[in-house]
């Protein structure tokens, strides 16, 4: 059985860079372990023989020649930017993970 | 006058082709009903003006992306959001004439089954307000039944399509996986998203299938369909009907819904169906978890892009790169997204990463080989498409597992990648109940073949009962 302690949960919500505020952090410590428990489940199958399937259809890899194409303006590309310095998007410094 | 309630898609271009209503007129009668009944039923996220033109006015689900009109994928951390490009489907609706009505709403990155997880306010449904259209994409659903669009499109992950269609009254097709474009669609779990219509006839689902399917060069996943026939007819002679014991028995099942299905079961056999049991022994008890795990997972991935740099919501409250990014995405998602993100990092952490996405990727290839299997002795599967009718608005907020467990009959099938169907079949306490049908993948002419004379037969009358 699943056990996600506050300590776990704090380190997935770092990798998943999310900041959660205290009263989510309890809610969320009893939902989680909720699910995991119920999606557990899949571990009573013993599967060691069966292949994994990542996707429904059966096809590999699709090719495509390299041919230069329009692509989307500077301007569109930044038309949605929440903060912007000429041709870039801005960002506050700093911020080691 | 134009009666959108009843109005099909098919109607509406007979009216059109013989000039007894302008391009104008039609969009401006579901404007009209809009204006009417989406205060109530607050089906769309927003309306568009009339872009003028005589083709088929359209809803789409606000997970497709769509020039110059936002799409917020029901999510604060989308709000403001306006592309700067089509995706492929509404670029086909374009090339086809349709125009958009507006944009519908949707649980929150399509993560719900009764639209309670949008950021802007859950929708209704039109047969009984208080009571939930179904999930995600309920608002798109909402818009056909109650006569706010012709028809719609909407993305199934796990049921987001067919289980709103069935509490909606509306006939709803997950197509199969691969079949049509994700390019330009708020992605959710990748291995599962499909787009795909929601109208008020079979016919209607299987044109607007045939408007939006095939090949994209923008999408490595997709491949070409075979040509859509538009269903006609009502003889079903030699059609073999599996009838999976498990969707089919399941305690989850309410009584009203599983005799409305069984009637339909009748009826497919009247109709020269041979109909015979089957058995899916791990789909229903491990499809759940299966789905559980792999969804989470995929969002978790799919949902990193959301960093408050290159577009939508960007928390002010930082001056730090790694608090804004915590931030903007702690203010900008919702419960639903942030518990998937959660899990699904969890699920696909080292040390966890086998014994969770690993294990659950098996399964599906398990559930996979179940249909397969069953697909040697049968042409079609039927079964409930959801466990219940519309549940009231509030009646499983509060419990995660209890949301989840509305797509347990759907899930199997799209687990496996297959195409399904669903088709009203009738009322239980006033309420529509919808049946599932499920084919082997590439299989939607016969789907449609079998909607279609199901539908003559049951003669279900799609307009809510207090709309008449």
């Amino acid at each position: 059985m699943p056990e996600i302690s506050r300590e776990i949960l704090l380190h997935v919500a770092h990798l998943a860079r999310l900041e959660l505020r205290e009263e989510e952090l309890a809610r969320l410590e009893v939902q989680l372990n909720d699910i995991l428990a119920a999606v557990s489940k899949v571990a009573e199958l013993d599967l060691a023989d069966v292949p994994a399937t990542s996707h429904p259809l059966d096809v590999v890899n699709v090719w495509g020649e390299d041919e230069p194409r329009p692509c989307l303006s500077v301007e569109d590309a930044l038309a949605n930017a929440p903060d912007r310095d000429g041709d870039f998007f801005r960002v506050p410094p700093g911020g080691a993970s | 006058m134009i009666d959108t309630l009843r109005l099909t898609a098919e109607g509406a271009k007979k009216l059109l082709d013989a000039k007894e209503v302008s391009g104008a007129e039609l969009f401006a009668a579901y404007l009209d009903a809009i204006g009417e009944r989406d205060p109530e039923l607050h089906c769309y996220l927003h309306v568009c003006a009339d872009p003028g033109g005589e083709g088929i006015p359209i809803a789409l689900k606000d997970v497709i992306g769509t020039k110059g009109i936002p799409t917020t994928a029901g999510s604060r951390i989308l709000e403001g959001y306006v592309p700067v490009y089509d995706s492929t489907v509404a670029a086909r609706c374009k090339a086809h004439g349709l125009r958009f009505l507006g944009k519908t709403n949707t649980d929150e990155f399509a993560m719900g089954s009764s639209t309670e997880n949008s950021a802007y306010g859950p929708s209704h449904n039109p047969w009984d307000p208080a009571r939930v259209p179904g999930g995600s994409g309920g608002g798109s659903a909402a818009a056909v039944s109650g006569g706010l669009a012709p028809w719609a499109l909407g993305s199934d992950t796990g049921g987001s399509i067919k289980q709103p269609s069935a509490l909606c009254g509306n006939v709803g097709l997950r197509p199969t996986y691969g079949t049509v474009s994700r390019y330009g669609i708020v992605a959710f779990a990748s291995s599962l998203d499909q787009v795909g219509p929601v109208a008020k006839t079979v016919r209607d689902c299987a044109f607007l299938y045939s408007v939006i399917a095939g090949r994209d060069p923008c999408d490595s996943t997709t491949v070409d369909a075979p040509e859509v026939v538009l269903p006609d007819g009502d003889d079903l002679k030699g059609l073999r009907v599996g009838i999976p014991t498990e969707l089919n028995e399941h305690e989850a099942i309410e009584p009203g819904v599983r005799s409305a299905v069984r009637r339909a079961i009748d009826l497919l056999q009247q109709l020269g169906a041979e109909v015979g049991e089957c058995s899916l022994p791990r789909s229903v008890d491990f499809g759940m978890p299966c789905y559980y795990l792999i969804a989470p997972a995929e969002a978790s991935s799919n949902l990193a892009r959301y960093d408050g740099v290159r577009y939508g919501f960007h928390s002010p409250h930082s001056d730090d790169r790694l608090a804004m990014y915590k931030r903007t995405r702690d203010e900008g998602f919702g419960d639903e997204p942030k518990r998937r993100i959660l899990v699904g990092t969890y699920a696909l952490s080292a040390g966890y990463y086998d014994a969770y996405y690993g294990q659950a990727q098996k399964v599906r290839t398990v559930i996979a080989r179940e249909h397969a299997d069953a697909f040697e002795r049968f042409d079609v599967l039927v079964t409930p498409t959801s466990p219940t009718v519309a549940f009231e608005l509030g009646g499983r907020t509060a419990d995660p597992l209890a949301m989840y467990a509305s797509d347990l009959l759907t899930i199997p099938s799209c687990m496996a990648g297959l195409p399904g169907l669903n088709v009203p079949c009738g009322l239980s306490d006033g309420l529509p109940v919808g049946l599932q049908l499920i084919g082997p993948q590439f299989s939607e002419n016969v789907l449609f073949q079998t909607g279609h004379a199901l539908e003559r037969a049951i003669g279900f009358d799609f307009v809510p009962e207090r709309l008449r």
